[in-house]
C-alpha cells in the first residue's frame, strides 16, 4: 500500500548474509503507526545490519525492506523521501560549516530555497548548536557532530525516523536532550525506530521493543505486553512516597489491590509492586495508590524488568 | 518545541538537479580544502621553475621558435600537472566517502547513488580544471614575454583541449580506483603507481622492446599534447637500430599515436573508466 497515511517500515524475509555468517536472518517485522519502537539486541545481533538495509547502506541478501510499502532497493527516491535517519555516526565533510551541510541535506531533501535558512537556524537552536552554525565542522567533538546530526532528522519533518544508537558519544546532557526531542517527535505523527543498547533509554523514550539476536527477530510487542509475557506474568513499577509508610498497610492493603501479585517494601519510603496486565492496570494503580492518601511522589516502570526479559531472551538463543 | 514542524510536503528535487546540489558542496569542500592548496603551490612551484631555468639557462630548445617552446615547456610538463590533479581531487573521492564516513551522511537521503558520483566527479574535475587553467595561463604568459601575443600558434589551442580531455580521462581512472578501494590510501596509492609509473613502464616494454604499438595505453594516447606541438607531427612508427658491438644491435621501436587514435583512446579510457567506477560504487556496501 504505496503512500498510505500512516507511516510504515516492513521487513519482509530480510536477509544479509556475509558470505557463510547470516547478519540477518529472514526477518518479517512491521511497524506502522506514529510511535517509537526500540530495537534491541547484543552487539553483532543485526541492529545496524537492519537499519542499513532500510537507508541504502547496503543491499540485501534476499527479501525486502519497504518503507510506506516501497522497496528502498528498487525505488530509493521514493521509499526515502519520507524519511531521515542517523546511522552509526556519520560525518559532515570537515570543511563545510554546519550551515553548509544542513543546506545540502535540505537541499536534496527538496525543502523549499525560501525556509532553508529558517529552518536550519531552528534546528541548530534545538540542538543547542547555534552558536557553532558558521564553524567549520572538521573542528567539531563527535558529541558536537552528532548534534548536527540529529539537528539534519529535523529539517524536512519526515513522519519516519531511524535512529542508529543516537545519543552514542554525547555527554549526560546532550544524552539528555536527545531524548527529549524523540520523545517530542513522537506526539507529531512520527514513526521512530531506534536502535540501542541503552534499555533504560528504551523504556523511557519507547511505546514498543523489537528484540533481534543472532538476526532473528525474538519478539515485537508493547514494553509492558513483553515484560508481562516474558517476565512470569508480572509488570514491575517502583513506587517513591513523601513519608515512611506503615508496612501493614503495604501488605494488607496495597498487596490486596486488583492485579497486584506482590508488594514489597525496600526502604521507609520505597515500594516494589509486582502487577499483572498492560498499561490500563499500571494506570488503575497508580490511581488506587494516590487515593490511598500515601504521599506518591514518583511512580515508575522498572526498567530492571525490560532488562530480565532481554537477558532472558538473549540466553535463550545462545 | 520542534519549531521546524511544518505541513508542507518536500517535493525531493530531480536527479539531475541532486547532481548540480552535490557538485555545488563536493567542490566548496575542494577549494576550501588543503590539498587544494598544496595542488596550486606545487603547481606553481612547477611553473616557478620553468620560469626561472628558461631565464636563467635560456635553453636552446625552449627558445629557437614559439612551437619548440610550448613544446618544450608545455608538453613536458602539463601531463604532470594533470595527473597530480587527478590523484589530488580523485585519488579518494569515492574512497573517502567509506572511510571517513561522509557516505552515511549523504547516502541515507533520497538521492540516488549515481547523482552523489557524478556530482563529486564534476566538481573534481572543476576543482583540477582551475589549477590546470592557471598551468595554462602561466604557460601563455611566459609565451607571450618571450615571442609576443603573436607568437601563440594556433597548435596549442589544440594541445590545451587535449589537455582537458586528457585531464577528464585521468579522474576516470581515479575515480575507477576510488570506488574500487574502502580506504584512501590503497586507492591513492594503485592510482598514483599506476598513473605516474605503470602506463609508462607498460608502453615502454611493449613499444620500445617487443615492438607492439601500446594503443591500449592511457599514457600513449595522451601523447598527442606534446605531438601536436611538433613540425612536422611525429611518424607512426620510429624504428632506431643501435649497434652494441660484437655484430649485435640493439632495436628500440618508439610509437606516436595519430591524433584520432589519441582522441579515441582517451575519449574510451574516459568513458569506460567513469562508468565502472560508478558502477562499483551503486554495489559497494557500508559494512
Amino acid at each position: 500500500m504505496p503512500f498510505s497515511d500512516v507511516p510504515t517500515i516492513e521487513a519482509v524475509k530480510l536477509t544479509k548474509q556475509y558470505g557463510s555468517f547470516v547478519a540477518v536472518s529472514g526477518l518479517n517485522l512491521k511497524i506502522e503507526g506514529a510511535k517509537c519502537v526500540g530495537f534491541l539486541g547484543p552487539n553483532g545481533a543485526g541492529k545496524t545490519t537492519t537499519l542499513k538495509m532500510f537507508t541504502d547502506l547496503i543491499r540485501p541478501s534476499s527479501g525486502d525492506a519497504l518503507i510506506n510499502g516501497i522497496n528502498v532497493h528498487t525505488n530509493k527516491k521514493a521509499a526515502l523521501a519520507s524519511v531521515a535517519a542517523i546511522i552509526e555516526t556519520p560525518e559532515i565533510y570537515p570543511s563545510l560549516t554546519p550551515r553548509e551541510g544542513l543546506s545540502m541535506i535540505a537541499e536534496i531533501r527538496g525543502v523549499p530555497a525560501t525556509e532553508i535558512k529558517k529552518r536550519i537556524e531552528e534546528a541548530v537552536e534545538e540542538v543547542h548548536m547555534s552558536e557553532w552554525l558558521d564553524k567549520r565542522v572538521g573542528r567539531f567533538s563527535k558529541g558536537m557532530k552528532q548534534r548536527i546530526n540529529i539537528a539534519s532528522t529535523l529539517l524536512s519533518s519526515p513522519s519516519i525516523l531511524l535512529l542508529d544508537e543516537p545519543t552514542t558519544g554525547l555527554d549526560p546532557r546532550g544524552m539528555s536532550e536527545v531524548r527529549e526531542i524523540v520523545k517530542s517527535l513522537k506526539g507529531k505523527k512520527r514513526l521512530i525506530f531506534m536502535s540501542s543498547h541503552l534499555l533504560s533509554e528504551v523504556s523511557e523514550i519507547c511505546d514498543e521493543v523489537a528484540m533481534i539476536d543472532h538476526g532473528k527477530l525474538l519478539v515485537y510487542d508493547t514494553i509492558s505486553n513483553v515484560t508481562s509475557k516474558f517476565s512470569g506474568g508480572a509488570n514491575l513499577v517502583e513506587v517513591e512516597l513523601q513519608h515512611p509508610i506503615d508496612p501493614q498497610l503495604v501488605t494488607q492493603r496495597i498487596a490486596k489491590l486488583s492485579n497486584v501479585n506482590s508488594a514489597e517494601q525496600t526502604n521507609d519510603t520505597n515500594l516494589r509492586i509486582r502487577f499483572s496486565g498492560g498499561l490500563d492496570t499500571q494506570e488503575r494503580l497508580l490511581s488506587d495508590l494516590v487515593k490511598m492518601n500515601i504521599g506518591v511522589i514518583s511512580y515508575r516502570p522498572a526498567s530492571s524488568e525490560l532488562e530480565g526479559v532481554y537477558l532472558n531472551l538473549i540466553k535463550e538463543t545462545v | 518545541m520542534n519549531k521546524t514542524e511544518t505541513n508542507s510536503n518536500n517535493k525531493v528535487p530531480s536527479s539531475i538537479a541532486q547532481v548540480g546540489i552535490s557538485m555545488k558542496y563536493t567542490l566548496l569542500e575542494y577549494v576550501r580544502s588543503r590539498r587544494f592548496l598544496i595542488m596550486l603551490i606545487i603547481t606553481l612551484l612547477i611553473a616557478a621553475l620553468l620560469t626561472i631555468i628558461v631565464a636563467w639557462r635560456r635553453p636552446e630548445g625552449f627558445l629557437v621558435s614559439n612551437l619548440g617552446f610550448y613544446s618544450s615547456w608545455w608538453g613536458l610538463s602539463v601531463t604532470f600537472v594533470i595527473i597530480l590533479s587527478g590523484i589530488f581531487f580523485g585519488g579518494d573521492a569515492i574512497s573517502g566517502e567509506f572511510q571517513n564516513r561522509t557516505g552515511y551522511f549523504g547516502i541515507p537521503n533520497p538521492i540516488r547513488r549515481s547523482s552523489i558520483y557524478v556530482g563529486k566527479w564534476i566538481s573534481a574535475f572543476l576543482a583540477a580544471t582551475s589549477i590546470f587553467l592557471l598551468y595554462a595561463v602561466i604557460t601563455i604568459a611566459n609565451g607571450i614575454y618571450y615571442f609576443g601575443s603573436s607568437g601563440l600558434p594556433y597548435q596549442f589551442g589544440y594541445s590545451l583541449l587535449f589537455a582537458w580531455f586528457y585531464l577528464a580521462a585521468v579522474m576516470g581512472v581515479a575515480f575507477f580506483f576510488s570506488s574500487l578501494f574502502k580506504n584512501s590510501t590503497y586507492s591513492i596509492l594503485v592510482t598514483v603507481i599506476l598513473l605516474l609509473f605503470g602506463f609508462n613502464l607498460i608502453s615502454t616494454l611493449f613499444s620500445d622492446l617487443v615492438g607492439i604499438e601500446p594503443w591500449f595505453v592511457l599514457t600513449y594516447g595522451a601523447g598527442i599534447i606534446g605531438n601536436i606541438l611538433n613540425s612536422p607531427y611525429p611518424l607512426p612508427k620510429t624504428v632506431t637500430i643501435t649497434p652494441i658491438g660484437h655484430n649485435r644491435t640493439f632495436t628500440s621501436t618508439v610509437f606516436a599515436a595519430s591524433i584520432p587514435e589519441g582522441l579515441a583512446i582517451i575519449g574510451i579510457y574516459f568513458i569506460v573508466t567513469t562508468i565502472l567506477g560508478l558502477l562499483v560504487f551503486e554495489r559497494k556496501e557500508f559494512t
